[in-house]
């Protein structure tokens, strides 16, 4: 009997603390929804829960004229689709030739692909800046793209190698066998089979400019240029209190479709991650 | 081999192939009767020079001197195109390597006897050693333009004079050896005090601190709550992981800004609304002590999401026999934890954990947009919160002090290989070679 009580007690405990995490959580998401939908602009007047709440804020971001929420809205998914079509080409190249081949140079390679992918691609922000003005891209979107393809390769080459090592070999033999080539094996085995993985590296790198601050900020001066996060950012960098419940907006409208992508995703790239990091 | 055979050819000599093929890539094929391979190697060498030797040479001149005239040579671009002449030059030794073993493999192939494989069989054979490089090469070239070479010339940046005062091209550049690692390790230099010194010093030891409090915490919330909810007799399981992962699934530059804005000293929620029940009022923003541990909570609250699902999913692999054959054994819950869940969830995870780490040493994104790094702490000219990353991101930006930043990151990079250094040894695959 004080067996099950403290049995009880203890599950009492556990389900309280689990409340208070919940509320720790979802206090500031819920604040941030609460401040867009306050109808001054200041964060100084805005309430928790607005006595006259009104959609106005999501209103002004699309339709008013001095709003380049659009433009900025469309300039991440310029960004973001190719990003996440080149990033998948090139890293599948990659990994398949470290997963399936022997050649010179493949174990520094790898060794190469841990070491940068530790590496934030800011610590050579100078040279990036330095080297996009030369080639005159800075300012502009094919810049910032480049720039992400290159820096996400080591990462997930590695990631999708790893996965790649998890495909059988035979499969290969036998279509060899079968009269498939190099390029053969790999686009009738290798990425039909690939698929998750490849449907992760293309999210990941599709949501990176939505989410991504730093290099636009680096990189991107004219505010037509801007992607998202950048956009957002200089709502209140300058005047904090006078803009936030439009950020607050602004932000609610890019974080729900990507909250929901990443928790109906979690799963698959929970498994690759631990998959690519300890199998290798 | 030596077994008479008709087409084997005594007198072909495979030293004479490679010394020709050294002479000028290309001769030793031709000597080796390989003609079509010989003229393409002779004209891709010849073309290699006549097209970019001269560019070679002024990125050597320039990255040698970084120029000799103020105001025409710009000291920056030269050291860029010598990077690039470096890079250019790895390339064609590899290339001429290549060229040499491949004229003394024909050339041993011909002595021997073995037929020269017809043109269409070349071609295959080019195409089936040649693979892993065509499919290499792009992901190659984009690495080496946009991560490799800008590392190269942060680090050459490092030994140079290169700031506010001397900015290309009006001035030039030079190399001034070791002495921006002075300033910081020994307040050496001219005029200004040690400001560089007790700076690193000051900034280094709150970016240690911060890595290592903010990522433990993050990791034992992160694994205590896995454990919670992994406990059989809670339910709603689906529900609650989904909650507790919230914090990862919203994009951190959005939460952090909302973190700023609730921290705000005059009108934030948190001391207008939750501290002002206890009567409390926290200069967040004002005092470094009191922003460094809002960091602190604000990165427990974002990255232990991630850890939580990780351990969740290990937790649920581990087999329930461990935990039988202890109960067996008469183990403690504590025992038990110790034994078989700790060593489990952790050799799985480690190289992870090890990232995450390196990932709050660099984070940057947190330490800029919750307060710039800010407040600001008198002699020295990085904020109190300011980590290495954000330290030299203001010096660039702000204060461009560019060799100054360029020391940091050099030495920010050193630690970054330390990290990678013990994820080497903790990835498993590289024990077994064979494997990867």
């Amino acid at each position: 009997m004080s067996k099950k009580m403290k049995s009880n007690a203890e599950v009492a405990l556990i389900y309280l603390f689990l409340a208070f995490m919940a509320v720790v959580i979802g206090y500031p998401l819920l604040w941030t929804v609460g401040m867009s939908l306050n109808p001054g602009t200041s964060l100084y007047s805005a309430q928790l829960i607005p006595d006259n709440w009104s959609l106005i804020h999501y209103k002004w971001l699309f339709t008013d004229p001095s709003s380049d929420y659009l433009l900025w809205y469309k300039n991440s998914v310029i960004v973001a689709i190719a990003n996440a079509f080149f990033s998948v080409v090139l890293t599948s190249f990659v990994a398949y030739a470290f997963s399936r081949y022997k050649f010179t140079g493949r174990k520094y390679g790898l060794y190469a692909f841990l070491l940068l992918q530790m590496f934030p691609v800011i610590m050579g922000m100078v040279a990036i800046y330095v080297m996009l003005n030369m080639v005159g891209l800075l300012d502009s979107l094919v810049g910032l793209t480049l720039i992400y393809i290159g820096g996400q390769i080591p990462f997930n080459a590695w990631l999708v190698k790893g996965y790649f090592d998890t495909i059988p070999k035979e499969l290969d033999e036998a279509a060899r066998i079968d009269g498939a080539g190099h390029l053969g094996v790999f686009f009738k085995i290798m990425l039909p089979l690939a698929k998750p993985i490849l449907g992760v590296v293309a999210l990941f790198n599709f949501m990176a400019p939505f989410v991504d601050f730093l290099l636009p900020r680096i990189i991107l001066r004219n505010p037509d240029n801007f992607t998202l996060a950048l956009g957002l950012f200089n709502f209140i960098s300058n005047q904090f209190d006078n803009n936030f419940t439009r950020f607050a907006a602004g932000s609610i409208l890019i974080a729900v479709p990507i909250a929901l992508v990443y928790l109906l995703s979690q799963r698959y790239l929970i498994s690759g991650l631990t998959a690519g990091g300890t199998k290798g | 081999m030596s077994t008479a055979n008709p087409a084997a050819k005594k007198n072909h000599n495979p030293k004479l192939a490679v010394i020709l093929s050294i002479l000028l890539a290309g001769l030793g094929q031709l000597y080796n009767r390989r003609y079509v391979k010989g003229a393409l190697f002779i004209i891709l060498e010849v073309s290699f020079i006549l097209t970019l030797g001269q560019f070679i040479n002024y990125g050597i001149w320039g990255i040698m001197t970084l120029g000799t005239l103020a105001g025409t040579d710009h000291s920056v671009f030269l050291l860029i195109y010598g990077f690039v002449s470096l890079i250019l030059i790895a390339f064609a030794v590899t290339l001429y390597i290549a060229n040499v073993k491949d004229a003394k493999r024909d050339a041993i192939r011909l002595r021997d006897g073995e037929k020269t494989p017809t043109f269409k069989q070349a071609a295959k054979n080019v195409w089936d050693t040649g693979f892993p490089y065509f499919f290499v090469t792009p992901g190659l070239v984009m690495l080496v333009f946009i991560v490799v070479l800008p590392l190269l010339f942060t680090v050459a940046l490092a030994f140079t004079d290169y700031t506010q005062y001397n900015q290309p091209p009006r001035n030039l550049l030079s190399w001034i050896g070791f002495e921006n690692f002075g300033r910081l390790f020994f307040g050496s230099g001219s005029g200004d005090s040690n400001i560089w010194q007790d700076t690193f010093i000051s900034v280094f030891t709150w970016t240690v601190v911060w890595t290592v409090v903010a990522t433990t915490l993050q990791i034992a919330l992160g694994l205590f709550l896995a454990l919670l909810v992994n406990d059989p007799r809670i339910k709603f399981k689906r529900l609650i992981r989904t909650i507790l992962i919230l914090p990862w699934a919203v994009p951190a530059f959005v939460t952090i800004l909302v973190f700023a804005a609730m921290f705000n000293d005059r009108f934030g929620a948190i001391n207008t609304d939750v501290l002002a029940m206890f009567d409390l009022a926290i200069p967040w923003l004002q005092d470094p002590f009191w922003t460094r541990i809002a960091l602190i909570m604000i990165q427990t609250w974002l990255g232990f999401p991630f850890v939580f699902a990780l351990f969740t999913g290990i937790l649920q692999s581990i087999s329930k026999d461990w935990y039988e054959a202890a109960d067996v054994d008469g183990a403690s819950r504590m025992q038990k934890f110790r034994n078989i869940t700790l060593p489990h969830v952790l050799y799985a995870t480690a190289p992870l954990l090890i990232m995450q780490y390196a990932g709050n040493f660099n984070n940057f994104n947190i330490i800029y947009l919750f307060n710039e790094g800010g407040p600001p702490v008198r002699g020295q000219n990085a904020g109190g919160t300011d980590i290495l990353i954000s330290w030299v991101f203001d010096l660039t930006f702000e204060l461009n002090q560019y060799s100054m930043a360029a020391a940091i990151t050099l030495i920010l990079g050193l630690i970054v290989t330390g990290f990678a250094f013990f994820q080497f040894r903790r990835t498993r695959s590289f024990k077994e070679e064979g494997n990867i």
